[in-house]
């Protein structure tokens, strides 16, 4: 039944024509870009925003990521800030270089290092961490870090995302540091450190790329942490109201 | 080296048709204007998509392809049967071709009816680099019409192949505007309850799983032969007479729902092949599928030609008329598909605790039963259910319909939007035996695996980039095993020989180039290999196919002279690392 006759021909003939040519694909191996691991870089700022405390305080502050690489493993650039317009200082000044690799389904491994370059002390930490997303879509990113002198913290980031509709989004954030030994000349106290709260309403402007918000953030400081401050002159707690955008490219 | 260069001139100069026998394309970088955004991209002799190429079986075509991209390219005859090296897949047919580069495919035409051509090379094809391939047939057709149209759909997509690709795998519901809102889970809440669907968002937020997940690229606008649905691509016909329309699906990601209302559609050929006539209101084609239809209108008016896309996110709209410049009616997108837990029934790591609840499930209840109550089915045990046969199910899914080539309770069974026939898989019966029946000598089972948050797309769990090549013996006839782990679906196509569906119909199982396997579904096809060399096997999604739900194939053994790379004999099977 089978139209042999054809085919046979089909395929003498066609390998006839350029019989060099079919010996050399003989080996042919794939080298094309297919092959090969599938490299990827992006930057994307979850924050870039103005904050007006309830003090009068103005900050300029971000929060982003620059990465390169595979799925089996990434470079990436976190940068965090936070600049008080009138100071004309980085209260926060913040980079890691991390490695990031995957460990599970949702979840991510990452290894680097922190440096902080803010007004006043320095510090650079060795960071370990794990990010990803948990069941009902918390995203999440937990890190430890170990300073120079031994000083260990430990931060929790997590975000969840409300759907007002596909493009009106409502994001609420909060951030938790917590230190495991005093690291007075930075202001940090043993225990839970500080947190920040944030609701961030966006519209998704172009595509994904670039999404402005407004919001409101709460900042706290508890503790130790809090009687430093206190004691150094500056309040323990601040309401802003925010205004800003998310950028991803 | 002066013939092909004076053959690529005339190509410039000659239309397609010049010479029998020789066709010259040119690839080129080309404007394509959708009537929503006009944008860069590459097409074939000036144009996207390029020109229908029109053979004839038992014809020796020799194709001089020259690249006028300052990047590397390819034309890949999808679903001719040719020598390997023909095959136009960079890497494992050939080289490729350089920028500048003429290289002239030759291969002799054993087949006929409906197939395309397109780039293998990144993401040249969902950038405009298809066309359409027509072969009349030797002999006479087994059915009768006055005139044919070549109808081309395409999803084309503002961003180009590479962003997408980038974006997807930064953020993989990056493209996704179909998610569910708070306005839906309120609306869900009244209609059953808000501790049923309270659970329902618990369940697929346990899984990190999205049933809105039925469309990764959103956004586009569907062309029918390049033409957006306001710049309305219209065939003309006299009433009364029957047309055969061409159903070509080169998008890069969308399946579409195709309907002409008003006109029933007679199915004639799949995938180039003639099929035995049956009669539907609508049908779905899958990513790289073809469907060759019969419609006869006997009024004097505008019919139109309606592609929604399975998502319900875009459509392409063309129009058959008896003049130009006539309308008909554009139907209303239908709701956007959800879903279900039965789709996600293939899915490894579940809960298997055990099926009872499902077992218990009546038909009634099932049909219209909202996701929320369908919690019985998170806990599917699946060493069950590998042997349950899914034509027999009796179980509908949530829209009431049920298609074997479906998971049972899926929700992405489709339905016919005048509450017809619409056309399953299992609806299609070859017109006579490609080959022989036989036993096949073995199986091989693929599993289609992939991590939607990490935008990775696999077989076996192994990537392209990893992956051994599968091997196969001349001569031996394999069963292919597909069992589908992920949310998605997925178009499977096997370069250089033909795919038989099991449909259940032995000797008349339809002899497809593409097969669509649905989520949580197992379908099995059959191939004679009896094509020497090496080939591409994979997911027809672009962009899957590109994150590595691809393999290739080496056929070893057969006509001396044209065994392919004999690497390293590891005769592995499934071809998984």
């Amino acid at each position: 039944m089978k139209l042999w006759t054809p085919l046979i021909v089909g395929t003498v003939l066609g390998l006839s024509v350029m019989p060099t040519l079919a010996f050399a694909q003989e080996r042919l191996r794939d080298t094309t870009e297919r092959k090969a691991p599938l490299k990827v870089r992006g930057a994307q700022f979850e924050e870039f925003e103005y904050r007006y405390s309830d003090d009068d305080e103005e900050l300029g502050v971000w929060s982003g990521d620059f990465f390169y690489g595979t799925d089996e493993l990434k470079v990436r650039w976190l940068t965090k800030g936070e600049y008080a317009i009138e100071e004309q200082a980085y209260e926060k000044l913040e980079n890691q270089i991390v490695g990031q690799i995957p460990i599970s389904d949702f979840f991510d491994a990452k290894a680097g290092i922190r440096f902080d370059t803010p007004e006043g002390p320095d510090r650079t930490y060795a960071v370990l961490g794990v990010a990803g997303l948990a069941p009902q879509w918390f995203e999440i990113d937990a890190n430890l870090y170990v300073s120079k002198d031994g000083d260990t913290s430990a931060a929790l980031d997590a975000e969840y995302e409300l759907l007002f509709t596909n493009y009106w989004i409502l994001s609420a954030t909060l951030d938790a540091t917590v230190a495991f030994s005093e690291d007075r000349e930075i202001g940090v106290g043993k225990g839970l450190v500080s947190t920040e709260t944030g609701l961030r309403l966006s519209y998704d402007l172009i595509d994904r790329a670039f999404s402005p918000y407004v919001g409101v953030v709460h900042e706290r400081k508890y503790g130790n942490t809090a009687d430093f401050a206190r004691a150094d002159g500056g309040g323990t707690e601040s309401w802003f109201a925010v205004v800003g955008a998310r950028f991803l490219f | 080296m002066k013939t092909t260069l004076l053959a690529g001139a005339l190509g410039l100069l000659l239309p397609v048709m010049g010479l029998a026998g020789e066709y010259n394309l040119t690839v080129d970088r080309v404007q394509i204007d959708t009537g929503d955004f006009v944008k860069e991209g590459i097409g074939y002799n000036g144009a996207s998509p390029g020109p229908v190429l029109r053979f004839k079986e038992g014809e020796e075509v020799s194709i001089n392809v020259t690249n006028n991209l300052n990047e590397m390219t390819s034309i890949h005859w999808h679903g001719l049967i040719l020598p390997f090296t023909q095959d136009g897949v960079p890497g494992i047919s050939f080289p490729g071709i350089e920028p500048g580069g003429t290289f002239t495919y030759k291969f002799p035409i054993t087949q006929s009816g409906t197939y395309w051509f397109h780039s293998h090379s990144g993401f040249q094809e969902p950038d405009g680099a298809y066309g359409a391939i027509v072969i009349e047939p030797e002999g006479r057709e087994p059915f009768r019409y006055d005139r044919d149209y070549v109808v081309q759909l395409t999803d084309k997509h503002p961003h180009s192949g590479d962003r997408i690709m980038r974006n997807l795998k930064i953020m993989p519901d990056y493209y996704n505007r179909e998610q569910q809102t708070v306005g839906d889970f309120f609306s869900e809440a009244s209609e059953n309850g808000l501790m049923a669907t309270v659970k329902d968002r618990m369940a697929w937020g346990d899984m990190r799983m999205m049933k809105a997940d039925v469309e990764d690229l959103q956004g586009f606008t569907g062309l029918i032969n390049g033409k957006g649905p306001d710049q309305n691509w219209t065939g003309i016909f006299e009433p009364g007479e029957r047309i055969r329309l061409r159903f070509i699906n080169s998008s890069a990601m969308a399946y579409f729902d195709i309907r002409i209302p008003g006109l029933e559609m007679t199915v004639v050929q799949a995938d180039g092949n003639n099929v035995q006539p049956v009669t539907v209101d609508e049908f779905r084609i899958g990513v790289a599928e073809t469907y060759d239809v019969i419609v006869r209108p006997k009024e004097e008016q505008a019919y139109t030609i309606f592609a929604e896309s399975m998502g319900r996110s875009g459509y392409a709209r063309g129009t058959l008329a008896p003049e130009a410049g006539m309308v008909a009616a554009v139907p209303e997108l239908r709701e956007a598909a959800r879903l279900t837990m039965a789709d996600m029934s293939g899915m490894e790591g579940m809960d298997h605790s055990s099926m009872e609840g499902m077992e218990g499930m009546d038909h009634s209840k099932m049909t219209g039963m909202a996701q929320s109550d369908m919690k019985g089915m998170e806990g599917m045990d699946h060493s069950k259910m590998a042997g349950m046969d899914h034509s027999n199910m009796a179980m509908a899914s949530a829209g009431g319909a049920s298609d074997p080539f479906y998971a049972a309770g899926s929700g992405l069974v489709p339905t016919a939007a005048n509450g017809g026939k619409f056309l399953s898989y299992a609806d299609l019966r070859a017109q006579k035996p490609l080959y022989d029946e036989r036993e096949p000598t073995r199986e091989i089972e693929l599993k289609l695996t992939g991590n939607m948050e990490r935008y990775t797309w696999s077989i076996n769990g192994v990537k392209y980039e990893d992956a051994d090549p599968i091997r196969l013996q001349y001569g031996e006839r394999v069963r292919f095993k597909f069992v589908n782990t992920t949310m998605m679906t997925h178009p499977m196509h096997l370069h250089g020989m033909w795919s038989m569906l099991d449909v259940g119909a032995g000797q008349l199982n339809p002899v497809k180039h593409t097969i669509s396997v649905q989520p949580g579904t197992t379908v099995y096809m059959e191939t004679e290999v009896d094509e020497p060399g090496q080939w591409a096997f994979h997911c027809h999604l672009s962009y899957h196919a590109a994150a590595g739900m691809f393999r290739k194939v080496i056929v070893e053994g057969g006509p001396e002279s044209t065994q392919a790379a004999s690497d390293d004999q590891s005769g592995d099977v499934g071809g998984d690392a």
